[in-house]
């Protein structure tokens, strides 16, 4: 993320619309990828991203607005595009009886350039001792692992991942993750979209969040929570009955709510925590509890669309 | 560069299809099965072969299973591209610089491939089992019987391209190309049909496949036979071209 860098966006969107129907998708979009970065497209089910995202990829054709992907246009390019992107689809399947190997060699085949080693891409996604079987006796992870290497294979400039996670259990999730991670450090842009909000934070170096076919905000993943979410909440448990009050002094301090023993304490500022235990150390104040609730891009989401991005 | 893409991608569709449990068996062994069970059942029931009989053993069976054959491939191709509709393959593969008339070529390489293969052991069974033996020119007939499958792959093509679902893709194709061959001449000639069903049977390629078929298993010339082939062709251009239009990716 060198600010200096002064090279043309990897992807510029301007101003996409696409309808279907009567249904708007995606209205009036507008980002840039940069070079380098892992950038994702975050928002619920519905919401527009894998419209947006296949616009960039040639594979529909947007309303209106303009479209540049590696300085070509994706749809009058495709094939030139095509031929310098890696693609995966969400929800895609292949050929029920395909073997791994034969679906890597398949598609090493359809490309001008030459291909990176297959064996090598099976061997870095760990599925060397799956090469011989079915594409429908492989698990969900196995499968998505088997399209990032089918999106790998020639050696492209832009990698796009659609919903790469979804379906997947915690720990095959974090696996996939690390093979994102890998794909940047080889140099490569990865568009991705996503509705899990712990994906993008853990991923992506920018994301834009999306909601009804709109562009909400855009930026990396810290400076969405500090723009809107500044408020940190301590919660903390304790017997003192005195306390409630002192909280209460703290001039950074909101709002505190008790139950019972439980203290919700919100305020803002960089001195915030530290004003807190401050508080606690001078009036010798016993805590049984201490915890920061750190806003996270679910509490973004939240405060930005009103509702959680689950419902 | 594309046929290195079309040439993998129709040998990997061939293994594919050979590793199904029943797509082998269903479409080279149910043709083939046909021939033989009645041709057998036929050439027992006449003792002293009569003409009309001896004329079915030596015509008209071998041709109904050449149809068979056709319809069988034709069958495959519509499940197999709504199957593969349904599952996002025909989107996966157009996500790369596959063109989308490669893909949709494969399959149809993959078909022609099956039918001349059934037709090979067709008259390989047949020379072993078959009750009369017969003489036809086999490389005219395999070019006929190509020739006939490829107009109704065409046919094949726009049904695939219409049917709502997977599930449906098998039962909505059969029951449009079987009543087609009862129509087809095959059973009756096309002339002596109510002028109703005849002008049905102008329009479907079935009857032209099946005048073009039966001419050329009789030792025919080509030359009488170019109206069929003229009408076959016309067919596959009207239904290429409307499924080019109408045909969805996913």
């Amino acid at each position: 993320m060198n600010s200096l860098r002064t090279s043309v966006p990897v992807i510029q969107v301007s101003g996409i619309r696409k309808t279907y129907g009567r249904t708007v998708a995606v209205d009036e979009v507008s980002f840039e990828v940069n070079d380098g970065e892992i950038f994702g497209l975050i928002g619920p089910n519905g919401a527009g991203k894998t419209t947006t995202m296949e616009c960039i990829e040639g594979i529909r054709k947007p309303d209106r607005g303009s479209i540049s992907v590696l300085g070509l246009d994706p749809f009058r390019q495709v094939y030139k595009l095509q031929e310098r992107i890696g693609v995966q689809l969400q929800q895609a399947q292949l050929q029920k009886r395909i073997k791994v190997w034969e679906a890597v060699d398949l598609w090493a085949s359809l490309y001008r350039k030459k291909s990176i080693d297959g064996e090598r891409l099976l061997e870095q996604l760990g599925l060397v001792d799956k090469r011989d079987a079915w594409f429908m006796n492989l698990s969900g992870g196995q499968k998505q692992r088997l399209f990032i290497a089918l999106a790998l294979i020639n050696d492209p400039e832009v990698v796009f991942l659609d919903e790469l996670t979804t379906g997947l259990d915690p720990q095959a999730r974090r696996a996939i993750w690390e093979l994102v991670r890998g794909i940047r450090e080889r140099g490569k842009t990865v568009f991705l979209t996503t509705h899990l909000m712990e994906e993008a934070e853990r991923l992506c170096d920018r994301v834009a969040i999306i909601e009804h076919g709109r562009i909400i905000d855009i930026d990396t993943p810290q400076r969405l929570v500090d723009r809107h979410c500044p408020e940190r909440i301590v919660a903390l448990a304790t017997a003192d009955p005195a306390a409630e009050e002192r909280f209460g002094a703290i001039p950074q301090v909101e709002s505190v709510v008790r139950s019972d023993l439980q203290f919700t304490i919100r305020g803002r500022g960089e001195d915030f925590v530290t004003e807190v235990i401050h508080c606690l150390s001078e009036n010798r104040i016993r805590v049984t509890d201490f915890r920061m609730i750190v806003p996270n891009l679910e509490d973004v989401f939240l405060k930005l669309t009103g509702h959680s991005i689950r419902d | 560069m594309m046929l290195r893409g079309l040439w993998k991608l129709t040998w990997i569709e061939i293994k594919v299809f050979m590793r199904e449990p029943l797509g082998a068996f269903g479409t080279i062994g149910f043709p083939v099965l046909v021939f033989l069970v009645v041709g057998r059942a036929a050439g027992r029931n006449v003792a002293a072969p009569s003409l009309a009989a001896s004329g079915f053993l030596r015509v008209g069976l071998p041709v109904l299973a050449s149809l068979l054959i056709a319809v069988s491939s034709v069958l495959s191709l519509v499940t197999i591209i709504s199957i593969y509709r349904e599952g996002g393959i025909l989107k996966r593969l157009r996500a790369t610089p596959l063109r989308p008339q490669t893909i949709l070529s494969a399959q149809v390489i993959v078909k022609l491939m099956l039918t001349a293969a059934t037709l090979g052991l067709m008259v390989l069974a047949g020379k072993r089992y078959y009750p009369i033996s017969v003489h036809v020119p086999l490389f005219g007939f395999t070019i006929a019987l190509l020739i006939s499958t490829l107009s109704i792959l065409s046919v094949g093509f726009l049904i695939a391209s219409i049917v709502p679902t997977a599930r449906f893709a098998q039962p909505i194709g059969a029951a449009i190309l079987y009543p087609m061959i009862a129509v087809s001449g095959l059973f009756t000639p096309v002339n002596s049909m109510p002028p109703v069903l005849q002008a049905v049977a102008r329009v479907l390629p079935m009857t032209y496949a099946v005048s073009l078929m039966e001419g050329i298993w009789k030792g025919d010339a080509w030359w009488p036979h170019m109206g069929d082939v003229a009408a076959l062709a016309v067919v596959f251009v009207i239904c290429t071209a409307l499924s080019a239009k109408v045909f969805r990716w996913e």
